[in-house]
Formats: C-alpha cells, sequence, structure tokens
C-alpha cells in the first residue's frame, strides 16, 4: 500500500466509559497495521438502545450524528461486533425513507468494520507481536458472529500470540445473555442464560476469558466474579496489544 | 385458551425456580440442537433448498386469494367440503356442527396447534363431546389439565417420573403395583389406553402441516402414526388448518418436507407423512366418510402485505424455539398461549394484540440465532424489533423507562455534552469502585447486581484521555 488509510476510530460508549484501554489498544493495533489512525470528537453511542428499545426517531437522530462525524474517512473502525453491525447492518435500513440519508449511511456501512475483522481481512494481518502467558477461550459475541462473520479471525491473531493457548468451550456461539437493556428488564432470564455460559466457561479448563464486545464482557465477568471465579475477563484488543493490566473487574489504581 | 402473556414476568420466574422443568430444558438443549445440527451437516444443498422454500412460500402468499379457492374446488371435486371460518369462534361451530349432525360422542384428536388457537378441546367438553388426545406428548398434557410448551413437543417441559405419575393418578383401572420407570413402559401403557378410544370415536380431528391446491390434500407429519388411526377410523375426518398453509403442488410440499423434520427433529423425514385427499371413494377399502377442511384465518389475512407478512412463511419447525436461549431458560408455558419462543413472540402479539403480549418481542436478547436456523429464513429479530417500534409509538413501555430512554438519548445526540457526562461518570464510577475493581450493588441497576457484579471501570473516559494525550502530541 503507497498510502497509509486513514482509519476513523468509533470507540463505542462502553468502551468509553468503562475499558478505555480497549480504545488504547484499537489504535495501537491499527498503527501496528499501517493505519493512520483519528478518532473523531463528535462520537457517543451508535443508539442501540434507543433501536432495540423501538424507539425510532431517537435512533435516526443519533445515526445522523455519527453519519456526519464519520464522513471522509477511509475506513472506519469499530472494537465491538454490535456496534459494528449497528452501523453496517441496521443504519441504511432505518431510512428507508430518505433516500439521501439512506446513501450516506450506506456508504458508511460500507466502509465500516469490526476492529479484529478488519486487521485480518481488510489489512491482511497475519500475526501479531503480543504475549500472553495462558490458556484463554474464547466467546463468539452474538452480532459480531452473525451480523458480520466475525469467527476466524480473533481466532487466527490469538493463535499467532506466544505463550497462548486457545481451549474452545462448548457452545461458544451460544449468547451470553447481555442484549443490552434486556439485561436489566428481563434480569432473571439473562441471569440464567450467563449462568449456563460461566458453567461452560469453567468446564473449558481456561483461565482467560475473551471476547470482542464490552457488553457481553461485563455480563459475563460480573457473573464470574459474583460465584468467587478468578477466571480473568479481557477483550480481545488488549490481548492482541498486549495490554494486561488488571483485567476487568479487577482492582485498580482508578487514577 | 386462557391468555396469560401479560404475565410472562412471572410466568418466567415461576419457570426458572422449577427444577424439573429446568432438568427438562436441559435435555432439549442438547438432544434436538445436536441432531439437528447434524441433519443439516448431512445435505449439502441445504441452503439452495432454503431459498427454494422461501421462494415457494413467497409465491404463494402474493397469490393466497388464488391457491385457497383452487384448493377448495379440488376438495369438493374429491367430495370434501372446505369451511372458511374468520375467527375461532366460527372455526369452533363449524366442528360442533359437523359432530352434532354426525351424533358424536367423542372425538379423537391428532397434533394440531390451530386446535390450541381454537381451544377446541374446551369448547367440545362444554358441548358434552368428549374429546381424545391421541399425540402421545399432547396425550400426558391434556389428562395433566396444562397448555402445551412447545409447538412440536407439547410435554418437552416435564420429567419422565411427572410423567409417570399422571398416569397413575389418571389410568385408575390398572395394576397400581405395574412398573413405570421407562419410557417404553409408559407408551405401552398410553397405546393400551388410546387404541379402544380410536375405535370408538365418531369423528377424527388432525391439523394439516400442508394443504395441496393442485390436489385439494392436506398432508401431516408425524412419528407416532396416531395421526393416521385418528384419521382414517371414524366417520369424519376434520382437518383444522390456516389459510397460509397452502402450498400450490405436491412437489412444492416435498421441497419443505425435505426442511421441515431435519430442522424440527433432525430426522430426514418423519416417520409418517400422510397424504389425506377426500373421503373414502367408493373402491377404497377404508377411509373416513366426510373430509372437512375448518379454514381459520384469525387475523393472518390482515398480515398480508404488511410488516409481519413473512411470519406467515412458518413452517411450525420448532427449530427456533430450540435454538432460542430464552427459551431454554424458561420454557414454553411462560409466554402465556399457544406459540412460545421465538416465532410466538413475532406471532402471539400478531393474533392476540400487542397490549396482551407486550412482553413477548421484548424478551429477546436478539442474538439472532433463530433466524440463522429458520429454514424459511423468517427475520424474526427484525419483526420482534417491529413490536418494539410499535408498542414505543404507542406508549406501551413504562413511563420511568421512556423517560430513561429519552433523557439518554437527549444526551447521546449531543456528543459535546456527552463527553462530559461520560467523563464524570467514568470518574465517580471508578472512585467509588476502583478499590474493589467493580460493584456488588447499584441503583437503578439491582436486576442486575442481585445476582452478578458489575466492573468498574478504569478511570478516565476514553475520549478524555485521548483527548490529553493529543494535547500532548507536537502538531504534525
Amino acid at each position: 500500500m503507497t498510502e497509509k488509510p486513514r482509519v476513523a476510530l468509533f470507540v463505542t460508549c462502553l468502551v468509553d466509559l468503562f475499558r478505555p484501554s480497549v480504545g488504547f489498544a484499537a489504535v495501537k493495533l491499527l498503527e501496528d497495521a499501517g493505519c493512520t489512525v483519528e478518532v473523531p470528537a463528535a462520537q457517543s453511542c451508535c443508539g442501540q438502545p434507543a433501536y432495540n428499545s423501538g424507539d425510532r426517531k431517537s435512533t435516526q437522530a443519533i445515526a445522523r450524528a455519527v453519519i456526519a462525524a464519520f464522513a471522509g474517512y477511509d475506513y472506519v473502525v469499530v472494537p465491538s461486533g454490535s456496534c459494528g453491525g449497528m452501523i453496517k447492518a441496521h443504519y441504511p435500513a432505518l431510512f428507508s425513507d430518505d433516500q439521501t440519508m439512506a446513501e450516506k449511511a450506506r456508504a458508511l456501512a460500507d466502509r465500516t468494520y469490526e476492529l479484529v475483522s478488519f486487521l485480518v481481512d481488510v489489512m491482511k494481518v497475519e500475526r501479531v507481536a503480543a504475549r500472553y502467558d495462558g490458556v484463554a477461550t474464547y466467546h463468539d459475541a452474538c452480532s459480531g458472529l452473525r451480523e458480520l462473520g466475525v469467527k476466524a479471525q480473533p481466532r487466527k491473531l490469538l493463535a499467532s500470540i506466544a505463550g497462548l493457548t486457545l481451549k474452545e468451550m462448548r457452545d461458544s456461539e451460544v449468547c451470553c445473555g447481555f442484549g443490552g437493556t434486556f439485561a436489566v428488564k428481563y434480569a432473571d432470564i439473562s441471569d440464567k442464560i450467563v449462568e449456563e455460559k460461566a458453567a461452560n466457561i469453567r468446564a473449558a479448563g481456561a483461565d482467560t476469558l475473551i471476547a470482542g464486545d464490552m457488553g457481553c464482557l461485563l455480563n459475563m465477568a460480573g457473573k464470574l466474579e459474583r460465584a468467587g471465579d478468578t477466571t480473568k475477563v479481557r477483550h480481545v484488543a488488549e490481548v492482541l496489544a498486549g495490554f494486561t493490566g488488571p483485567a476487568l473487574g479487577e482492582p485498580g489504581d482508578g487514577s | 385458551m386462557k391468555v396469560t402473556s401479560r404475565a410472562f414476568k412471572t410466568n418466567a420466574r415461576h419457570a426458572l425456580g422449577d427444577a424439573h422443568l429446568q432438568q427438562a430444558m436441559t435435555n432439549l438443549r442438547s438432544g434436538f440442537v445436536e441432531r439437528r445440527a447434524h441433519a443439516v451437516s448431512q445435505l449439502p444443498e441445504w441452503e439452495e433448498l432454503r431459498d427454494e422454500a422461501v421462494a415457494i412460500k413467497k409465491h404463494t402468499l402474493a397469490n393466497l386469494d388464488f391457491y385457497l379457492e383452487a384448493f377448495e374446488q379440488k376438495v369438493i371435486a374429491n367430495g370434501g367440503q372446505v369451511h372458511w371460518c374468520r375467527d375461532a369462534a366460527e372455526a369452533n361451530a363449524a366442528v360442533l356442527a359437523i359432530c352434532r349432525r354426525l351424533g358424536a360422542r367423542t372425538v379423537t384428536k391428532g397434533k394440531s396447534m390451530i386446535g390450541e388457537e381454537m381451544a377446541v378441546n374446551d369448547y367440545l367438553e362444554a358441548n358434552g363431546i368428549q374429546p381424545v388426545e391421541t399425540d402421545l406428548g399432547e396425550y400426558i398434557i391434556q389428562i395433566r389439565h396444562e397448555p402445551p410448551s412447545h409447538i412440536i413437543a407439547p410435554a418437552v417441559h416435564l420429567v419422565k417420573e411427572q410423567i409417570a405419575q399422571s398416569f397413575r393418578d389418571t389410568h385408575r383401572d390398572l395394576d397400581p403395583a405395574r412398573q413405570l420407570k421407562d419410557s417404553r413402559q409408559m407408551c405401552d401403557e398410553a397405546r393400551s389406553v388410546l387404541r379402544p378410544r380410536f375405535l370408538a370415536a365418531d369423528v377424527g380431528i388432525t391439523g394439516a402441516n400442508f394443504l395441496v391446491a393442485e390436489t385439494g390434500s392436506s398432508i401431516i407429519v408425524t412419528n407416532e402414526g396416531n395421526g393416521d388411526l385418528t384419521q382414517t377410523l371414524p366417520k369424519a375426518h376434520i382437518v383444522l388448518a390456516s389459510l397460509e398453509k397452502v402450498v400450490p403442488t405436491l412437489e412444492d410440499a416435498a421441497t419443505i418436507l425435505r426442511l421441515l423434520a431435519r430442522s424440527a427433529t433432525g430426522q430426514e423425514f418423519s416417520a409418517y407423512t400422510t397424504v389425506s385427499t377426500g373421503p373414502r371413494r367408493a373402491d377404497d377399502l377404508d377411509g373416513p366418510g366426510e373430509y372437512h377442511v375448518v379454514l381459520l384465518d384469525n387475523g393472518r389475512s390482515a398480515l398480508l402485505g404488511g410488516a409481519f407478512e413473512d411470519m406467515l412463511r412458518c413452517i411450525r419447525c420448532a427449530a427456533c424455539l430450540n435454538h432460542c436461549p430464552v427459551y431454554q431458560a424458561i420454557g414454553g408455558q411462560s409466554y402465556g398461549w399457544v406459540y412460545p419462543g421465538p416465532m410466538g413472540s413475532v406471532l402471539t402479539p400478531s393474533l392476540i394484540g400487542v397490549e396482551q403480549a407486550g412482553d413477548l418481542p421484548n424478551a429477546s436478547t436478539f442474538c439472532g440465532r433463530c433466524e440463522q436456523v429458520c429454514p424459511m429464513k423468517i427475520p424474526l429479530p427484525k419483526m420482534m424489533r417491529h413490536w418494539r417500534e410499535r408498542e414505543f409509538e404507542r406508549h406501551l413501555p413504562p413511563r420511568a423507562y421512556r423517560l430513561g430512554l429519552a433523557a439518554w438519548a437527549f444526551v447521546a445526540r449531543r456528543p459535546a455534552l456527552y463527553r462530559v457526562v461520560s467523563t464524570w461518570g467514568a470518574r465517580i464510577l471508578s472512585y467509588v469502585g476502583r478499590a474493589r475493581g467493580r460493584f456488588r450493588a447499584l441503583p437503578l441497576a439491582s436486576g442486575w447486581t442481585r445476582t452478578r457484579d458489575l466492573p468498574a471501570p478504569e478511570g478516565w473516559s476514553f475520549m478524555s484521555m485521548w483527548a490529553a494525550r493529543q494535547a500532548k502530541r507536537p502538531a504534525p
């Protein structure tokens, strides 16, 4: 590639609030892959909480802001299959009654990728330089898997990490029970689903759980921690970038 | 059937605390799911077959009036009759009129979800006619006075011991000391109890998996053969079918049949596929004296041409139920009406009104597995979202939830304001939670923190840290 692609990072609201290290890991991975990374200041959330609550008008308003903020880049990269799927698979359909906006949404969707699939499928990254001493199991978060086809890409890059062994859990493609507001509105059902997931994680015999979506990670980490389980829970970007500070839910310095 | 969909959350809570149900659901997770996956892996043309089946149904739905009238003409030509019924009341009246005319005292029944929609058993009983379910699962829930919990395996929420107890409670003329430990013994007992009922029945009622316009036939698939005895022995065979069951030709039915059993039970084909065409002819050795098709609309024609038309492609294989993490967690009775799981979460509000069933389309994580396994490629999550949008437009979600969402959306639309809120949100939450690294309780999130911790934020928000880092970098 003669010129570095100009990539805009869509941080996502959960990474912004809970886990900035995922954002910095994404920046590192993208820069290592030869991209120029920018973080448009005018970003907040992709709009899924409104979209999945049936509030189409608010979703459209948020989507308009995202479409405007992320226009003009070569690519838009998201460290989440769920938010990436929202932009790529759902934004165009939001404006079925507005030709101009629909075209802009389509243009954005065409340039938007989930982080790990972008690294592998677009930037043709074959390996990463990180090291991780441990046995990990990988949860296929639903939207990334079913809307964006993220399955082989993270496994390919994780396999290149020195010291890391990947052990598959049973039903890695089954939902963890997060589902956004579902986890609070139907907390009992959500808890039962994540209980099954936690049992499968434990049975895999891994010391680390990896996934590509913050929502699912918060849910699974929260369930494992309440049960006193010491499995470390990390976002795939952190592991690929070699960021191995406190895992999700572990005490940090809070600075 | 009594609707309890409004009590969905309470129903679900009871189901989560029901040890027998939870044990039975574990069996479902491994059984249906693995067998389906194996069957699909053995058929290289699976995806082409799905596309073909979708095209057949789309074409049929676009010309539904034509094919239904063609079907009726053929039924009449074969010596049968079609009863067009707008709703359950009309359908029940049609069934009762036939039974009365024939002086029927007992009616045998094969499995029919349309029968559940009509609550035809209750109706017949109230009118002095005894209905006897002959599908083993339906028979079990009939003697337990329960609604079905699954559209093809109605008693799947029960364990063997519960069924054995129900048999002992019901079959009181049998030896109390008899063994009822394994399913073979229970099957034999049901068979011996049902055999004289088949012979005594005046009318046999079955459902239909397909109505074939080309020949005027109805088709059922079963694994027990009960449907054949139900429809062949009595004076009349009544088929209960909803209008979207029609397909143009036998060839079309055969195409969809290749998807049905594989999706449902992981079989290549069900043990019995029975094609019924009219009453007994003069030179037939056996068969019913009369053949009636009670054709039920019950709100379906109103779905044509609208946001929910795709739902009419459903062939009731139950793959979406079997693969749904929510269904697996709570079973089918929690959904509170005839159709549970993802297909029920779309269809139930369409048929009984979203005011009655508002929770159903909301109680989904949108994991998308239902759409992935649906042989008819029905976009179930998309249609559940349509229902949520209609509920939101009508202000059906609780006021507090709507206000919270509006406040959040107000901020999310304004990135500058959003940055202030997220920066301070991250600061405050991490300050409070940093020692532990997580929260064991949080206001407004008690549903979550009752059973799960919530990991605490790391410290600053990403956007504020990024801004600080950029300020330190020399200008390019």
